[in-house]
């Protein structure tokens, strides 16, 4: 399965196994503008798979709604360069609805779900990764998969937990991440990250699409460096595995963050004040991050905006040389 | 004979859509077309206009018109304002008095004034310094009660922050209004918003948010999973007219209508959103003129008109649930107090504009004279049950004072269903703090649960 089959299956199986899901946006019901939701309203009805006005607060706040009401809702943005609309209902309402309300209601089955990061000619308005303004919430879940079978895993997660989430689908994996994904029914537990090639050097720390570029980047740095590099893959944005980051920059004393999303308050920030706090003296060399520089994402000037992998490389270097 | 035909296919085509009979509209026209060329002596002209009778466009039903004519906002009157009663309290048409008897009445009348009291018990304590912030609801509380009234206990109420006299007809106790203002041990919210923000799942009242209009598009996403229910339950969203620019009202009018929503709009139209009057606020007719634009059916009553509000109301209910569409009420009505206690009114309005409304149209006088021209209510029974509300508020009102804040711990809680590592680790932080700092720190006042928190 791709990516792309990958959350439709989720999305299937949700709507099997819970008669409460319903699934809407802009453009689901013919299948979506990614085929995410291809087939679901033929199978399961047009009352639970259905298209919405072109609103984000309206589609967000409906969701809330909905979960308020005891359904379990997927409300689909289409880009989440457009989620900023809906921006008041997610950080002032679905993220405090139980926290406000003293536990009298709450919007937990919500899960909002959006296709984001570099596709190769998005520029400003296809290409964005806003976890960060999200992450700074507290009350959201934020969620970003790398591939398939980690999509289907967590998506599933996300739509069962009962804090409200922000699924995140690095839109240039779709159709080219293909993995052997299981078709049972399966979750990744949320706030877990994992550690994909072990190492001893070297911590990189990556989501999304960027967790590739990283694992390109372990085998450069052994080649070239002969540098061991741990890979992790965070999956959970907010709140994330302290412990399997901390325990593995306690082991190498040395980190490399990336990410798309530009510098300055991007997610890597936080991660490395709380590294910096809590690893202090473990660490041979000041935390790098290598990152989208601080402008909107451009158009043809992609190649040298995107945190690659001899940005990547370099970063490793620096680190280990210091 | 070919003026004929047009006619009939114009009329045909501009019914059978209104009734929504596509099939037959095709099948007519199919017969009109065999007719026609049975007898037509029509050159090929008018075969080919024959598709440009209506236009083909998805996007509207309308038809053509070679006038250049732009549709002025002042097209019509308004929206006509829908009552019962007078200010006198006389019913005006005999069968739009929903004569609901004595015991609901008085109900309605013992609501809307314990609420009063309520409210002028707490604006003075909020002055003294004892609550930190308080909201009255004087003068619309016929818009709260006669509302509520229509409705079934099941039915789920979002509201804005002025709607009290709703949580008063379902029975919330003195004990918990307090409660909540006072962010004591006691409140259903665990002391963790500002006063006047209620919620209470029992008695089905979403919590109270601040940010203005966010409800709307979710009453209609809690609609929606009614309808799919099929419980037969409605929703009812309250807002004011200034709540009613913000972006998420369109949102909300526009997706009850496309999704069809067992939900009404409750526009409480008190002609103030703080200092702005309506006039800087809209130019269009109001709420209620923009309700058929969305597809949704509206009406504008007199909010004052306790009895005017529930016929409206009820029978918003039942188109609402009966045939899953939203309906719009806008209410008009004056807001008598400050917009809170943060607001002095006389800023932006004139005293003698407050004290007409409040001498000459008070929804509580004109429910106590429709009760008292039915023998119901008299001044020994106003002066007993005035006193009667006064001891019950002050009684709720100095037991709530009394009540310590909850454990200071619950601000970690519910930010996640459960306690996530790092807010434990937050917590544990803050209690370490506490242990060194504890002195400067208003501990005293907050309640201290035995173990740990969760």
């Amino acid at each position: 399965m791709n990516f792309y089959q990958a959350v439709n299956n989720a999305m299937d199986i949700a709507l099997a196994s819970d008669p409460t899901c319903v699934l809407f946006g802009e453009d689901v019901a013919f299948g979506g503008v990614f085929r995410c939701s291809l087939g679901l309203q033929d199978k399961h009805g047009k009352d639970r798979v259905f298209n919405t006005p072109l609103c984000e607060q309206g589609i967000v706040g409906l969701g809330i709604g909905l979960a308020v009401a005891g359904s379990t809702a997927i409300a689909e943005i289409q880009f989440a360069d457009y989620i900023y609309p809906a921006f008041d209902q997610l950080v002032n309402e679905a993220s405090k609805f139980r926290y406000r309300s003293g536990n009298e209601f709450n919007c937990g089955k919500l899960t909002v779900r959006a296709p984001c990061s570099a596709v190769g000619h998005g520029a400003l308005y296809h290409s964005q990764s806003p976890e960060a303004y999200f992450a700074h919430t507290p009350g959201l879940r934020v969620v970003i998969p790398r591939g398939a079978i980690t999509a289907k895993g967590l998506l599933l997660s996300c739509i069962r937990s009962n804090d409200p989430c922000i699924f995140f689908e690095p839109k240039v994996l779709y159709r080219s991440a293909v993995e052997q994904v299981p078709t049972k029914d399966y979750e990744i537990p949320l706030g877990k990250a994992e550690i994909l090639v072990e190492g001893d050097n070297v911590t990189l720390i990556g989501w999304g699409t960027q967790v590739h570029v990283l694992r390109e980047v372990a085998q450069l740095a052994q080649d070239r460096l002969n540098v061991s590099c741990e890979v992790i893959d965070l999956m959970s944005i907010q709140p994330w595995d302290y412990e399997t980051v901390i325990n593995s920059v306690k082991k190498t004393g040395r980190v490399v963050i990336a990410h798309e999303a530009p510098l300055t308050c991007g997610f890597g920030a936080e991660l490395a004040a709380t590294v910096q706090k809590e690893c202090f003296l473990h660490l041979e060399a000041p935390i790098q991050r290598v990152t989208g520089f601080d402008t909107p994402f451009p158009h043809v000037q992609e190649p040298f905006y995107l945190p690659d992998k001899w940005r990547c490389l370099e970063g490793v270097r620096t680190v280990v040389e210091f | 004979m070919i003026r004929g035909e047009m006619f009939l296919r114009h009329f045909v085509s501009c019914n059978a859509k209104r009734l929504g009979l596509r099939e037959e509209v095709t099948r007519i026209e199919r017969n009109i077309g065999s007719l026609k060329s049975l007898f037509s002596t029509t050159s090929s002209q008018y075969e080919d206009s024959a598709s440009e009778e209506r236009p083909e466009f998805p996007g509207s039903r309308a038809g053509w018109t070679d006038k250049l004519e732009f549709v002025k906002p002042d097209l019509y009157d308004g929206i006509p304002v829908y009552r019962v009663i007078d200010r006198k309290g006389n019913v005006l048409r005999p069968d739009q008095d929903p004569n609901l008897g004595e015991e609901v009445v008085v109900k309605m009348y013992k609501s809307m004034t314990l609420l009063n009291t309520m409210d002028r018990i707490m604006y003075e304590s909020q002055r003294q310094g004892r609550i930190s912030f308080y909201m009255t609801n004087y003068g619309e509380e016929g818009t709260h009660v006669g509302s509520a009234a229509a409705l079934n206990p099941d039915d789920l109420v979002y509201g804005q922050y002025r709607e009290a006299g709703i949580l008063m007809w379902r029975g919330f106790p003195l004990d918990r209004f307090m409660n909540q203002c006072y962010g004591n041990d006691e409140d259903l919210g665990k002391a963790r918003q500002m006063p006047v923000h209620y919620g209470t799942s029992a008695l089905n009242f979403v919590t109270i948010s601040s940010p203005l209009g966010t409800q709307m598009p979710q009453a209609v996403g809690s609609a929606y999973a009614f309808k799919r229910d099929q419980t037969r339950r409605c929703v009812i969203c309250y807002f004011g007219e200034g709540a009613a620019s913000e972006g998420d009202a369109h949102a909300a009018f526009n997706f009850s209508a496309t999704l069809e929503c067992p939900l009404i709009f409750f526009c409480r139209n008190n002609g103030y959103a703080i200092s702005t009057p309506t006039s800087e606020q809209y130019r269009g007719d109001g709420i209620a003129g923009r309700g058929p634009a969305y597809g949704i059916s509206s009406i504008r009553v007199d909010g004052n008109d306790t009895l005017a509000v529930y016929n409206a109301t009820k029978a918003a209910r039942e188109m609402a649930v009966n045939e899953n569409r939203p309906v719009l009420i806008e209410a008009m009505t004056y807001r008598i107090g400050h917009h809170s206690t943060s607001d002095d009114s006389s800023a932006y309005r004139s005293v003698d504009e407050v004290r007409f409304w409040d001498s000459t149209d008070h929804p509580i006088s004109r429910l106590r004279l429709y009760m008292t021209h039915r023998g119901w209510w008299d001044e020994a029974k106003e002066a007993n049950w005035k006193g009667k509300s006064k001891t019950k508020v002050l009684e709720s009102f100095a037991k709530a004072e009394k009540r310590k804040k909850p454990d200071w711990r619950y601000m970690f809680t519910d930010v996640y269903e459960k306690l996530t590592p790092g807010l434990e680790a937050q917590l544990a932080e803050m209690e370490s703090h506490l242990t060194k700092y504890g002195d400067h720190y208003p501990l005293k006042h907050f309640a201290k649960r035995e173990g740990p928190i969760e």
